[in-house]
């Protein structure tokens, strides 16, 4: 390979995804796993992995495998190496952590049609080399991780008043203990995530004007 | 009867496919500018829903199920092929969708045009693939109910794109804040939205 491993551009393709060209804020990939899992922080930590794996994987195998594809059949053969690879990753789940595995879901299931992988397939993984693809493929995952574990995050802590299962809020803050504070149930409930979202993006075009629409 | 009615009135409102669980969001937000294509592209999920969840229940039931191939003869009764179930439902909607484009093509080109590139991309729209991996949690009894949970999501997620895209068509109007512009503020519209189907959540059927 003529050019070092970490050039600048091969640094720019691990660090863009997650400011300036995020999939879930401005590529709007992958919403729809995003969403359902970031109730609590767990789940959100365990659910990016997971994308990570698959996306870094099936990146540099569609990319390795991308001058023998068949035009017209792309389609069918990238969602049989998806599948694959989520089913792998599904047994991994099931045996390691079989109740944040029960807790995910469908949604562990979902990561085959997570467009965001389909979208980097498509978008990058077909004409590039496959370290290239692999770094893609991190940076992607890892702009999507940033996001769903600030989602997770700001749920967990405002809807729970805990972090990864662990008390922050002390017991004596409660009203139920003669305090003031009061979890608020609506941060648990699913639409918030929406809201949550729409305030991160909020916040990022706010403080990077160049991604503002019209 | 009734149990059909109350399935298919439970999947469009109380377990809507966009507000309470997430699903095909992308599509929703990419495809939601403008009420005509929401609306062809709404038909075509109703389509597919109600041909794969039916097809995906009959799989899952005599293929894929533990002990399931036992209508093969007494030497299948231990196979258990569920680690299976994600690519073969996979297939099967991919091959679906195929298929749909073809008789679509054939037999209404006036819609095929409209939905264009819309419609071989429904196979990667995760309300499909959810609708089916749901079966797995309902535990329906016959491939009836199936059908019509398939056709009630449909209509729950046509209803969904629709309601957003009017919404969306009426906001082009309005001053909001710069850089919630476009995406922020459909997400935010989204989660209101949200909040008011989750007022049908108490009615028990």
């Amino acid at each position: 390979m003529s050019e070092p491993l970490f050039s600048k551009k091969n640094i720019k393709l691990l660090s863009d995804p997650i400011n300036d060209s995020n999939p879930i804020t401005v590529q709007v990939l992958g919403i729809c796993s995003a969403l359902a899992v970031t109730a609590q922080l767990k789940p959100s930590i365990v659910m990016a992995i997971s994308v990570t794996a698959v996306l870094a994987l099936a990146n540099v195998i569609v990319s390795l495998l991308r001058n023998t594809i068949p035009n017209r059949i792309r389609i069918i053969v990238q969602l049989v190496i998806i599948a694959a690879l989520v089913i792998l990753v599904d047994q991994v789940l099931k045996a390691f952590v079989y109740d944040v595995s029960k807790q995910l879901s469908v949604f562990v299931g979902l990561i085959i049609t997570n467009c965001i992988i389909m979208g980097r397939l498509e978008a990058f993984a077909l004409g590039n080399r496959p370290w290239q693809s692999f770094l893609d493929g991190i940076g992607n995952a890892a702009g999507y991780g940033v996001i769903l574990i600030i989602v997770g995050f700001f749920r967990e802590l405002l809807g729970s008043g805990s972090l990864l299962g662990y008390n922050i809020i002390p017991e004596s803050w409660y009203i139920a203990n003669g305090g003031f504070y009061e979890n608020n149930g609506l941060m648990v409930l699913s639409p918030m995530a929406l809201i949550v979202v729409g305030i991160i993006i909020w916040v990022q075009r706010g403080r990077n004007r160049k991604l503002i629409e019209d | 009867m009734e149990n059909l009615i109350n399935i298919f009135v439970k999947s469009i409102f109380i377990e809507n496919m966009v507000f309470a669980y997430f699903f095909g969001m992308c599509s929703y937000l990419a495809v939601s500018k403008k009420v005509s294509t929401a609306t062809g592209l709404g038909i075509a999920v109703i389509f597919v829903l109600g041909i794969t969840v039916p097809v995906n229940y009959l799989l899952e039931k005599f293929v894929l199920n533990e002990g399931a191939l036992v209508w093969l003869g007494e030497g299948f009764a231990n196979v258990d092929l569920s680690f299976l179930r994600f690519i073969m439902f996979i297939a099967i909607i991919a091959s679906m969708v195929q298929l749909v484009e073809m008789i679509v093509e054939k037999f209404a080109p006036d819609l095929y045009n409209q939905l264009g590139i819309f419609l071989p991309l429904i196979a990667v729209n995760c309300a499909i693939l959810g609708g089916s991996l749901f079966l797995q949690q309902k535990a329906f009894i016959n491939v009836g109910e199936a059908t019509v949970y398939g056709i009630g999501s449909g209509v729950g997620w046509f209803l969904a794109i629709v309601g957003i895209a009017a919404i969306r068509e009426k906001i082009e109007y309005s001053n909001v804040p710069a850089p919630l512009r476009g995406l922020g503020i459909t997400f935010i519209v989204t989660g209101l939205m949200g909040l008011a189907f989750m007022g049908f959540g108490g009615i028990k059927l």
